[in-house]
């Protein structure tokens, strides 16, 4: 019944989001504000995930790879691909999920415990939208930079720990992640990229506006918005696998 | 003025507010007195539209603002400043842009003007130098001026102040209390003050309502208060050994 409740109110809570702004250029303002915190806010953790992350499967790839009859360029190319298709998009939207999602709820769960929405609400503006929607749109539109960012490290973390192992030559690493490659695999990464943004948003906004009590219900609300937006992160990886690569 | 006619607040079985009805005049300091759980809060909520009454009017200066939608009572709104308890001040903004801030909302005035203003605002508070520290910077005291400060920027016509004295010492009260009651008079608004202490209602009530157990049991004026034969305001507002001692040399 729980769950049908927060579903229910997650909607409503989506149409109250939907008001025209008081003020587009304060709107404006906040938009700039978030972007800069969804993106070079973040780019510390990306950086330091993308490259091990990248450096891991390469490494478990050479590791895995014993048939004599398949060629080293296949490394690259399982990087590239398990990069971009997977790792660089849903890996990291967990880990934004987690960074960005948690402090979103916990800012707006003590926004509301504090009074401070009431007060925004007092004044005769639209809380939800005013402090939810340049949130979404600055994640739709932020995370797909992060997440090519995070491609391109991820592939030179492959390479730097490739050719620092020895287990593989620059020449045929690079010769592999430039072979039979998809552009559409992209196109796939960002279209998943930029619905995980609006999942990790609005999910921990949701919690967050709806937090009732104190200090502990901040808490709880923050782990609730990590803990349903990595779900829904999941389960929507898999219907847009499923609709968008078969 | 504000009037309240027959309202009445539940949350789920529990009643809250049973069919209240009032009136708070313009340019004076209404009192609204009562013990923790009396519905004082609720009332005020449900006043500025934050909670909807299951039945009854609000009607302000006329018009009634318990029926409007949310769009139409966003005028309305605009008339409102309000004061919370521990202040509401966003902890992103300094204390210069929590008082910009309804005018950045819904002014066209420049940067100069609005500048002007906010300074005018913190001077009338008694704030001076604090423009560019945060919140947190701030004592409790300096946290409810600039609140006070923030709901009398736009020129609010009607002024709430939600328990203006909680956590703060009897000298800083007074000193909240005196303003409350100055900008009253001086920007003749309606003013409505929750509140339990008694200081405020001594220094600054024009007009006393007590709540108990969510209905309007006394109203009254702050000379009528410490003669009053209700067994449920005396056992409230001469509840401590001081106020005790003081009704017997009355």
């Amino acid at each position: 019944m729980n769950y049908i409740f927060n579903i229910g109110r997650y909607w409503i809570f989506m149409k109250q989001l939907l008001a025209r702004p008081e003020k587009f250029s304060i709107y404006w303002k906040q938009f700039i504000r978030e972007l800069d915190s969804f993106g070079y806010g973040s780019m510390g953790i990306i950086t330091l995930t993308s490259v091990f992350m990248g450096a891991v499967i390469t490494i478990q790839t050479v590791y895995n790879l014993v048939n004599p009859l398949v060629p080293l360029t296949a490394v690259g190319i399982v990087a590239r691909d398990s990069i971009i298709l997977e790792f660089s998009p849903t890996m990291m939207s967990l880990v934004l999920a987690g960074k960005i999602g948690s402090s979103i709820a916990s800012e707006i769960g003590t926004m509301r415990v504090t009074e401070q929405i009431d007060a925004i609400e007092i004044m005769g503006i639209n809380s939800a939208t005013y402090l939810v929607l340049p949130k979404i749109f600055a994640a739709m539109f932020i995370f797909p930079f992060v997440v090519v960012i995070s491609m391109f490290l991820g592939i030179f973390g492959g390479w730097m720990a490739g050719t620092m192992a020895g287990v593989i030559t620059s020449e045929v690493y690079i010769r592999g992640i430039q072979d039979s490659f998809v552009p559409y695999n992209v196109v796939f990464a960002l279209i998943k990229t930029i619905t995980f943004a609006y999942i990790i948003t609005t999910v921990s906004s949701y919690y967050g506006y709806y937090t009732q009590g104190g200090a502990l219900e901040v808490g709880r609300s923050s782990t609730k918005a990590v803990v349903y937006s990595s779900i829904l992160i999941l389960i929507f990886d898999y219907l847009l696998t499923q609709l968008l690569l078969t | 003025m504000i009037e309240v006619k027959n309202i009445s607040k539940s949350f789920n079985s529990r009643v809250i507010l049973e069919n209240i009805s009032l009136q708070f005049e313009k340019g004076k300091a209404n009192l609204v007195i009562g013990g923790s759980g009396s519905g004082k809060t609720v009332l005020m909520k449900c006043m500025v539209g934050l909670l909807e009454v299951d039945q009854g009017e609000i009607i302000y200066d006329g018009k009634n603002f318990s029926s409007l939608s949310f769009k139409e009572r966003k005028p309305f709104r605009q008339d409102i400043g309000m004061l919370f308890q521990g202040g509401a001040l966003f902890d992103s903004l300094n204390v210069e842009r929590n008082v910009m801030f309804p005018l950045n909302m819904f002014t066209t005035m420049t940067l100069e003007e609005k500048t002007e203003r906010v300074n005018f605002c913190l001077k009338r508070v008694n704030l001076d130098n604090v423009n560019k520290l945060m919140p947190s910077e701030i004592s409790g005291g300096m946290k409810k001026r600039v609140a006070i400060a923030r709901a009398i920027a736009p020129n609010p016509k009607y002024l709430f102040c939600d328990e203006p004295n909680s956590g703060l010492d009897p000298k800083t009260s007074i000193v909240i209390d005196n303003l409350i009651k100055e900008i009253t008079e001086e920007y003749n608004i309606t003013t409505i003050v929750n509140t339990h202490d008694m200081n405020s209602v001594i220094e600054i009530g024009d007009k006393i309502v007590f709540l108990n157990g969510g209905k309007k049991e006394w109203e009254g004026t702050a000379d009528d208060i410490l003669k009053a034969d209700h067994k449920g305001l005396n056992d409230f507002i001469f509840a401590s050994k001081l106020a005790k001692a003081l009704k017997k040399q009355i």
